[in-house]
C-alpha cells in the first residue's frame, strides 16, 4: 500500500498537470488572437457581401480575412482538424479543379443550396472557403449569371464567417487541452512536454509547408518551372501568403523560446528577402534571375527550419516524432 | 496434403519440447521494438493491460517482428536495409540464433512464421535493383536458410500468412539505392499485391491502374474474407490520393479514400494496419491521426495522436495502437484510452503474438 502511494506520487509528478509557460503563452497569446482576428475578418467580409455583393465591393475585405488566415494557417492541430474546417477554409492545391467544378455546377444550376445555409456547409470543401471565395471574385473563376454569382458570394462569405466563428469559439477548449496536459481524461496531451513536442512540430511542418508547396509547386524543376502552380494567384497573393506565413509562425516559435536569438534572427533574414522579392505571383520562377531569388527564398527559410531546430528544438529537448519522421 | 503433414508434424515437435511457451514470459498480446531514452534500441513484449513483460536490446534499430507461434520466441527485424535478423527467446532475452541475409540481399524490415512454426518467411531485396526475395528458413534445423522465392515485385515490405497456408507480400515497388534508402524509381514504380503458396508458386498478383501506380503497397492486415493493405503515396503530396486498399478474396483491389474533409490529414502516408472485429484502422505519425473503418473500408472515425503508428487487433470490438511518446492505447471508433505509458518511443509495429481466441 505504501509503495502503492509512493509509486502514485512519483506518477503525479511525471505526468501531473504542468503547465508550461511557454505553451499557455503560445496558445493565449499567439494562436487564439490569430484566430479571433481571422474570425473578425471573415466576418466583415460576410458584412460586406450582405451589403453589397459586387466583386469590386468584397475584394478588399476578402484580402483581409485571407491576410488574418495566412498568418495562422500553419496551426494544423485542434479546432481546425474537425471537420475539414481548414480545408473548409483554403481548400489548396485542387489539382483537379475539383471545386470549380463543383461551384459551376451550382451556378448553372441555380441551385437552391445557395440559399440554405445549413445545407451550404455540407457541399465539398473544395466549392468552399477562400478558394471558392477568390473564383467568384477574381478571373479566372466561374461564370454565370450575374444574380447567381452574387448569392452564391453571400452564401460563401456567411459560410466562411460562421467557420471562422466556430473555430475561435472551439479554441478555449483546444487550449485547454494543450495547457492541462497530463490531466486525467486528457487523452490528447499526456505530459507538458508533449504538448510542447505539439506546439514545435507545428513549427517545424509550418516551415517545410511554405519550403516544399507555397514556394516548392511553383518553383517546381529547373526544366519545367510551374508558376501557374502558384497558391492564390488569381487573387495576387501567392508571395503575401508565405510572407504572412512566416510572419505568424515567428511569434509562436518566440513564445516557445523567447531568448532564440539565432532563430528570431533566421526568421528575421526570410521575411526581409520574402518583403522585398517583388513576384507577387512568382512569375519569376519561369526566368533566370526570378528563379534565383525565388531559391534564394526558399533557402532562407529551410534555413530558418535548421535555426528552429537548433536554437529551440535542440534547447528545450523538442523534435518532430519519431515515427512520423521515419517513412517506412 | 503437404501441408497438413508438416502441421502434424510441428504439432508433435511441439508436445515433445521442453515447456517454453508464451505463458513462460507473462503472456504478452504483442511485441514491439522500441529506442529507449537514451537513444539505444529495445524488443518488447506486452500485455494486456500494457505492460511491458520482457525487454531485449537490440544492436541497431528495429522495425517489426515475427512471433513464433507456440515457442515463447519472436524474430525480430532490422529496420531496412536490414542486415540482421535476431531470433530471441523471450524468457531471458537470450539471442539464439543471428540470422544473416545472404551475399548481395537484404531484409525488408518483416517476416512471418507458416502456421506450424517450423518455416520462417522472410522479406527481402537484391540489394542492386532492389527485386523482391522471400527468404526461406527452417526453424527445426537452426534456422538454416533453405531457400528463396521471387516475391513478383520490386521492393517487398510486408509479408503475412493467410489461413490456407499461402504467403501474401506487398510489394511497395520502391527501388532503393543499395546503400541506404534513397528511392530511385519514383517516376515507373509498379507495385503489386502478391500470393504466393507454400512452395513459392504464383497464386496471384494484383495491382492498381496507373493513376495508382505512385501508391507503395507496404502493410497488410488479414480479414475473414480477403486482406486489407495499407499504402504510401510517393506522388504529388496535393493529389489526395486513397491510402487503404482491400483485395477482396478472388476479386480486384479496391481503394477506399478517406472523406473529402480529411483528404490530407494522413499526408499521404499510412504507417501500419490492423483489423479487429469487423474494422479496419490505418495510422499515420506524421498527420498524427488513425483512422477507423469497417470492413467494407468506410470511414469510421479519425482519432488524433501525434507520432501514432502501431497498430494490432487488441480483442473482438478494439484495437492496440502505439505511439512515439511511449503511449499504449486501446481504440474503437469512439476514442482512445490509455492503457499504459512507457518512457521510450514505441517504433512502427505493433505485432500480435497470437490470433484471438
Amino acid at each position: 500500500m505504501r509503495y502503492g502511494s509512493i509509486a502514485l506520487a512519483a506518477l503525479t509528478v511525471m505526468l501531473g498537470t504542468v503547465v508550461r509557460a511557454d505553451v499557455e503563452q503560445a496558445a493565449r497569446d499567439v494562436i487564439g488572437p490569430g484566430y479571433a482576428r481571422f474570425a473578425e475578418a471573415a466576418a466583415a467580409l460576410d458584412g460586406a457581401a450582405q451589403a453589397d455583393c459586387s466583386a469590386a465591393a468584397l475584394q478588399a475585405p476578402y484580402q483581409a480575412a485571407w491576410d488574418a488566415w495566412a498568418a495562422i494557417d500553419y496551426f494544423q492541430l485542434g479546432p481546425v482538424e474537425q471537420d475539414g474546417r481548414a480545408l473548409a477554409v483554403s481548400f489548396w492545391p485542387d489539382k483537379k479543379s475539383s471545386g470549380q467544378r463543383a461551384q459551376q455546377g451550382l451556378i448553372d444550376a441555380n441551385a437552391p443550396v445557395i440559399d440554405d445555409p445549413v445545407a451550404f456547409a455540407t457541399i465539398s470543401v473544395a466549392a468552399r472557403g477562400l478558394s471558392g471565395m477568390e473564383r467568384l471574385l477574381y478571373q479566372p473563376g466561374v461564370t454565370g449569371d450575374e444574380e447567381v454569382l452574387c448569392r452564391m458570394r453571400r452564401a460563401t462569405a456567411g459560410d466562411l464567417a460562421r467557420t471562422a466563428a466556430a473555430i475561435k469559439a472551439d479554441w478555449p477548449g483546444f487550449e485547454a487541452l494543450l495547457t492541462t496536459a497530463g490531466a486525467s481524461g486528457n487523452s490528447r496531451y499526456l505530459t507538458g512536454g508533449e504538448a510542447q513536442q505539439a506546439l514545435y512540430t507545428q513549427l517545424i511542418t509550418g516551415l517545410e509547408y511554405l519550403a516544399q508547396t507555397r514556394l516548392g509547386r511553383p518553383i517546381g524543376t529547373a526544366d519545367k518551372p510551374r508558376p501557374e502552380a502558384a497558391e492564390a494567384r488569381a487573387a495576387g497573393r501567392s508571395l503575401r501568403n508565405v510572407t504572412l506565413s512566416l510572419t505568424g509562425l515567428r511569434d509562436l516559435a518566440m513564445a516557445l523560446r523567447p531568448e532564440a536569438a539565432e532563430a528570431r534572427a533566421a526568421f528575421d533574414k526570410a521575411i526581409g528577402i520574402a518583403e522585398n522579392l517583388e513576384d507577387p505571383i512568382f512569375d519569376g520562377v519561369a526566368n533566370p534571375d526570378g528563379r534565383k531569388r525565388a531559391l534564394e527564398l526558399e533557402r532562407a527559410i529551410l534555413s530558418a527550419k535548421l535555426a528552429v531546430e537548433t536554437d529551440i528544438g535542440a534547447p528545450l529537448g523538442l523534435s518532430v516524432g519519431f515515427n512520423s519522421k521515419d517513412g517506412d | 496434403m503437404a501441408d497438413r503433414r508438416t502441421l502434424l508434424k510441428g504439432l508433435a515437435a511441439a508436445a515433445i519440447l521442453p515447456v517454453r511457451g508464451w505463458a513462460a514470459v507473462g503472456q504478452p498480446d504483442w511485441v514491439a521494438a522500441s529506442k529507449l531514452a537514451d537513444g539505444s534500441h529495445s524488443l518488447h513484449g506486452i500485455d494486456a493491460t500494457g505492460a511491458i513483460t520482457f525487454a531485449v536490446a537490440l544492436p541497431d534499430r528495429g522495425h517489426a517482428a515475427a512471433a513464433h507461434p507456440y515457442r515463447a520466441e519472436v524474430v525480430g527485424f532490422a529496420r531496412r536495409p536490414g542486415t540482421f535478423g535476431l531470433v530471441i527467446d523471450c524468457r531471458d532475452g537470450r539471442v539464439t540464433r543471428r540470422l544473416t541475409p545472404p551475399q548481395g540481399r537484404q531484409f525488408n524490415g518483416h517476416g512471418a512464421f507458416s502456421a506450424d512454426g517450423t518455416r520462417l518467411y522472410t522479406s527481402e531485396v537484391v540489394a542492386e535493383g532492389s527485386a523482391g526475395r522471400v527468404g526461406v528458413w527452417d526453424v527445426r534445423a537452426g534456422y538454416q536458410r533453405i531457400g528463396e522465392w521471387d516475391s513478383r515485385g520490386i521492393g517487398p515490405h510486408e509479408l503475412r500468412l493467410l489461413p490456407d497456408g499461402n504467403l501474401v507480400i506487398a510489394n511497395g515497388g520502391i527501388e532503393t539505392d543499395p546503400t541506404d534508402r534513397t528511392p530511385l524509381n519514383l517516376d515507373r514504380m509498379q507495385p503489386n499485391l502478391t500470393i504466393l503458396n507454400p512452395e513459392g508458386a504464383e497464386v496471384s498478383s494484383r495491382a492498381f491502374g496507373p493513376e495508382l501506380a505512385q501508391n507503395s503497397i507496404r502493410h497488410l492486415a488479414l480479414l475473414p474474407d480477403g486482406v486489407a493493405f495499407a499504402m504510401q503515396w510517393q506522388g504529388d503530396p496535393g493529389d489526395g490520393v486513397p491510402l487503404l486498399g482491400i483485395a477482396p478474396t478472388g476479386a480486384g483491389l479496391t481503394s477506399h479514400p478517406a472523406p473529402a474533409a480529411e483528404t490530407y490529414a494522413m499526408k499521404g502516408y499510412a504507417g501500419s494496419i490492423a483489423a479487429a472485429g469487423g474494422m479496419i484502422a490505418i495510422t499515420s505519425p506524421v498527420g498524427g491521426v488513425a483512422m477507423i473503418h469497417d470492413r467494407q473500408g468506410a470511414h469510421l472515425a479519425s482519432l488524433r495522436r501525434a507520432d501514432i503508428c502501431g497498430a494490432a487487433a487488441r480483442d473482438e470490438a478494439t484495437f492496440a495502437l502505439t505511439d512515439g511518446g511511449g503511449a499504449i492505447w486501446a481504440a474503437d471508433p469512439d476514442g482512445l484510452t490509455l492503457l499504459a505509458r512507457h518512457p521510450l518511443a514505441w517504433d512502427n509495429h505493433l505485432v500480435r503474438v497470437t490470433p484471438l481466441a
